[in-house]
């Protein structure tokens, strides 16, 4: 996908937008025309970057904190054989549990302010980074092994140099799922119980029946989830390069 | 080059109590190219991966044994059918990565002489990638060399390359590897009988020495004699002589 076709399907689906409002003739309470939502963008854009800077911080914090959990977590597993049998059901167990269901608790637990939400984004991306990047530590191919053993490396060696490098490609897979991940977590956990950033704003929104206002706010956020995939990508790209 | 080290294979493998090959003796010379000739599925590269002390399948049951009574741990440079060169690092780094691997600094004049001797100078920036199958053939020659221990295994090394390539690999591999205890794990009639100083025929019931040509290795590709000697391990293999 370029920006080119990016920004050409924007304009088809506003037009859509556009037309569904004329021709259904539906109150903008309900659905509000494009340039109402745009204009209510400019307006209140104060309100809405100052929450939009609250969960972009609450996102990467996430993002930050969950990879760096995830990688040492599949580290830790792939070479710790008791880790693996003690750490690997309870993970699989970890994710039979839907994480939207613990936002309550973890709001109760960590409070109102962004904590909660950046423990919900690390919870949603934690199993995803870990699995991708733990399949990647054990699928090192076999002549690389071999090889290091006959050079005489140790396992720690062998660790950094042969099967971390050779997983980096998996870690960029998980990454990539994360990025996705990470803002559905964090606006979850602000529906729930927040003061600040967009999943409050367009709870708030919605409540006053400012219908425009919870579209400009939904814009926003798919905007940054759009350029963190993008930024993501380009650092899985990296990762995947020279593989 | 004297006081090489001899390597006595001795023993049989099973898998799951199956029978791979029956009990065979092998006797790999100081300082020779001995080649183990055979179809596929008959256990050479079991031997070999035994010698190298890597993980098999099978359960062994015998000893390795050397003319120096001294283990063969740390002895011992290896080289497969596939290069197994990182992709993530340059020509040159592969071929320092054996150092890296154990801790240590390359010594990167070395690495470089040997990049000059296997061609590749002008390579030595680029990635494993940005080569062909022969040159990268000869990066995990200059990566072995580069290890610089008295014995080298040698897993089919030159069977993906073509013809031409797999020829100038044979005969810069024999220049390049004198005086080392060579084994050479091959499908190859031709190749065993351009290389070996020796050459036995593995096949399940045991192993087969065959006399070869007087003249040494590397031998000429059309050398009457050699031909006459790919004929003999073609029939062997074929089972038409016993």
């Amino acid at each position: 996908m370029t920006w080119k076709h990016g920004i050409l399907s924007a304009i088809i689906l506003i037009l859509i937008w556009q037309t569904v409002v004329v021709l259904s003739g539906v109150p903008s309470f309900i659905l509000p025309p494009p340039a109402d939502v745009a204009y209510t963008l400019w307006d209140s854009r104060e309100i809405i970057s100052e929450n939009a800077w609250v969960t972009m911080g609450e996102v990467i914090l996430g993002l930050l904190i969950g990879s760096i959990l995830g990688v040492l977590t599949a580290v830790n597993l792939a070479t710790s054989n008791t880790a693996r049998a003690v750490l690997r059901p309870i993970l699989v167990f970890s994710q039979a549990i839907p994480v939207f269901a613990l936002a309550p608790i973890l709001t109760l637990w960590f409070g109102y302010g962004i904590t909660s939400k950046i423990v919900m984004a690390v919870l949603i991306i934690y199993f995803p980074v870990a699995s991708a990047f733990f399949d990647g530590l054990m699928k090192t191919p076999i002549g690389y092994l071999d090889l290091a053993k006959t050079m005489g490396a140790s396992p720690m060696r062998t660790l950094w140099h042969v099967r971390f490098k050779s997983a980096l490609p998996s870690l960029g897979s998980g990454l990539r799922l994360a990025a996705v991940y990470a803002p559905i977590g964090a606006v979850i956990g602000e529906w729930v119980g927040a003061s600040k950033g967009l999943g409050y704003l367009m709870l708030l929104a919605n409540g006053r029946a400012k219908t425009d206002l919870l579209f400009a706010a939904l814009i926003v956020l798919a905007v940054l989830t759009v350029c963190l995939h993008f930024a993501v990508d380009a650092f899985a790209r990296r990762l995947e390069k020279d593989h | 080059m004297t006081g090489g080290v001899g390597i006595k294979f001795s023993g049989s493998a099973t898998i799951d109590g199956t029978p791979l090959f029956m009990p065979i003796t092998l006797d790999i010379k100081p300082n020779e190219w001995t080649c183990l000739l055979g179809p596929s599925g008959v256990g050479k590269t079991t031997v070999l991966r035994e010698i190298a002390a890597l993980d098999t399948a099978v359960d062994f049951d015998g000893s390795i044994t050397t003319s120096d009574t001294k283990p063969l741990t740390d002895r011992v440079a290896y080289m497969a059918q596939n290069d197994l060169l990182f992709p993530w690092l340059s020509v040159l780094d592969n071929i320092c990565i054996g150092a890296k691997l154990r801790g240590k600094s390359a010594d990167l004049e070395r690495a470089k002489k040997l990049l000059d001797w296997v061609g590749l100078t002008n390579h030595r920036s680029k990635k494993p990638k940005a080569l062909s199958g022969g040159q990268r053939q000869r990066v995990a020659l200059a990566r072995t060399l580069m290890e610089d221990r008295p014995v080298i295994l040698l897993d089919e090394p030159f069977s993906a390359l073509d013809a031409k390539t797999r020829a100038e690999m044979q005969e810069l591999s024999a220049e390049l590897l004198t005086g080392k205890t060579v084994l050479l794990v091959t499908h190859d009639p031709a190749e065993a009988a351009r290389l070996g100083h020796s050459v036995y025929v593995m096949e399940q019931d045991g192993l087969q020495a065959v006399d070869m040509p007087t003249s040494p290795p590397v031998r000429a590709v059309d050398d009457p004699e050699t031909l006459t000697t790919q004929g003999a391990l073609f029939r062997i293999l074929r089972g038409t002589v016993q």
